[in-house]
């Protein structure tokens, strides 16, 4: 048996199939993962993220040790509530994990991160931060709920706490509001609007049933993926690891090269990556002929083979396959997957394919 | 509880065999294995004329978790497969035992239809995978 979050036992009552999950038992879906992604696209969707670990950072030196520490620049956040997506690398300039920090206060910063990396990733910073006067504070007893959809925001505002409604139904994308024991985030993982809520453990189930009574559709894990792959967002440990860094895995966009002189863990690596012509190049994939896409399969040029699949599957906003590839550059615009011996077509196309309900790419064959 | 017809013979692997009575029998996978794939997003069927053996991969099921092989009951030559599946794959989840079936196969030995699971059988395969 897994861990489980506090809002295990209404899974179960909503006949959730729990699957294991980075040492988690969490719902995979609840009846039909397809319904429930048409569902965050359309209307409004809720999935129970508790079992990510928000780690506050605190002290007069959770800034210059975040500078350090993150391959994003923590520096830009100049407004507390505001968010910022970033790689926490190793030396090699592979990822330890991905996640989001949000700027609190002077001197407060929080945390995302992943739940089977979790662990992982408090032992490195803490083995990072001798030196720093900052604190490291896991908060194992909050909960999280995702709030996703064109109405998430909507049905979600009047179960907010008053002291923090207005402020979160003002919040620009990217930024949160807090009060109340209350974390607010508008940001999300399905390319649709919407709440991340972080709250106390105990009121969880208070607020998930109140959204289900608001009619917003319990989701899990399954849509989760299918929503993030639509959307363009990467998955840790699929899309990018500890041996495989930002810039071959679509994330150049989140290493802050300027200020020269910041100096973070794992900038070596990367420079010495980020000219080199053999550096692999992602690209998104649209299958134009039958079948699905999965991890790890082939990916060929003329029957030469190029790379393999990072992310694959089934997009139910397209109604056909749809992966995440790594590659050797000079791909060109069509290539072949190699599914059960055969090779199947597929137009090279950039991510994202989905965003606020709209299809992104296009789909002609 | 999953839905088991007693008019049908079952495989360990989750597949159902109807007995056509002109000589074929019809395949397709039983309410427990469409609803432990979830939703069916592609089937690859096999081919006319295609010559099977007992246990042999024979079509797959691809759903948004998983590519499942589909295992022929039974040693035969295709005669027939559902293109319905093409277009709408998701009747494997809402028709598994109908709508939903697969191929269609001439066995070799139609007496090797007697050596699969009743139902009363399938029904204990099903609770031991639970």
């Amino acid at each position: 048996m897994g861990l489980r979050t506090p809002l295990f036992s209404e899974h179960e009552r909503l006949g959730a199939r729990i699957v294991p999950f980075g040492g988690w038992d969490m719902p995979l879906h609840y009846g039909s993962q397809i319904e429930e992604h048409h569902a965050v696209r359309r209307d409004a969707g809720m999935f129970d993220v508790s079992h990510m670990r928000p780690v506050d950072i605190e002290g007069p030196g959770a800034l210059p040790f975040l500078r350090f520490l993150l391959a994003n620049d923590v520096a830009r956040l100049q407004f507390p509530g505001k968010a910022l997506y970033s790689c926490m690398l190793n030396e090699q300039g592979g990822v330890v994990d991905d996640l989001i920090v949000y700027a609190r206060g002077p001197d407060r910063y929080r945390l995302v991160v992943n739940a089977g990396t979790a662990n992982k990733d408090l032992a490195w910073m803490n083995a990072r931060s001798i030196g720093f006067e900052a604190a490291i504070r896991p908060r194992v007893e909050l909960a999280m709920i995702a709030v996703q959809g064109p109405e998430a925001r909507a049905r979600a505002e009047p179960l907010l706490p008053a002291a923090i409604r207005a402020n979160a139904m003002q919040l620009p994308s990217f930024f949160a509001a807090e009060g109340d024991g209350w974390f607010v985030g508008r940001t999300g993982y399905t390319g649709e609007d919407g709440f991340e809520i972080m709250l106390p453990g105990e009121q969880a189930a208070g607020l998930w049933l109140a959204l289900l009574a608001a009619g917003v559709r319990p989701c899990g894990l399954g849509a989760r993926d299918t929503l993030r792959l639509e959307a363009g967002m990467n998955l840790y440990g699929q899309d990018m690891d500890d041996t495989v860094g930002p810039l071959e895995s679509g994330l150049g966009w989140t290493v802050a090269w300027e200020p020269a002189e910041r100096d973070f863990i794992g900038r070596a690596a990367l420079t010495a990556l980020r000219d080199a012509p053999a550096r692999r190049q992602f690209v998104g994939l649209l299958l134009t002929g039958p079948g699905i896409i999965r991890n790890h399969l082939k990916v060929l040029s003329n029957g030469v083979e190029m790379g393999e699949i990072a992310s694959g599957g089934f997009s139910p906003t397209l109604e056909r396959s749809i992966a995440f590839a790594r590659v050797a550059p000079g791909l060109g615009e069509t290539c072949e997957v190699e599914i059960r011996g055969k090779a199947v077509s597929a137009r090279v196309v950039k991510p994202p394919f989905v965003r606020h309900g709209k299809i992104l790419v296009d789909r002609l064959t | 509880m999953s839905n088991i017809p007693t008019d049908l013979k079952y495989t360990k692997s989750h597949e159902w065999v109807r007995d056509n009575a002109d000589g074929t029998v019809t395949v397709g996978i039983t309410d427990h294995a469409q609803e432990a794939l979830g939703d069916i997003v592609f089937v690859e069927a096999p081919e006319s004329g295609r010559e099977v053996d007992a246990d042999e991969a024979t079509a797959v099921v691809e759903s948004v978790k998983a590519a499942s092989d589909i295992y022929s009951p039974l040693a035969g030559e295709v005669v027939d497969s559902n293109e319905l599946l093409t277009d709408t794959p998701d009747v494997i989840n809402t028709s598994p035992y109908d709508e939903g079936w697969i191929f269609r196969l001439a066995p070799s030995d139609m007496a090797a239809l007697d050596g699969l699971l009743d139902a009363a059988a399938y029904e204990k395969v099903v609770e031991d995978d639970a």
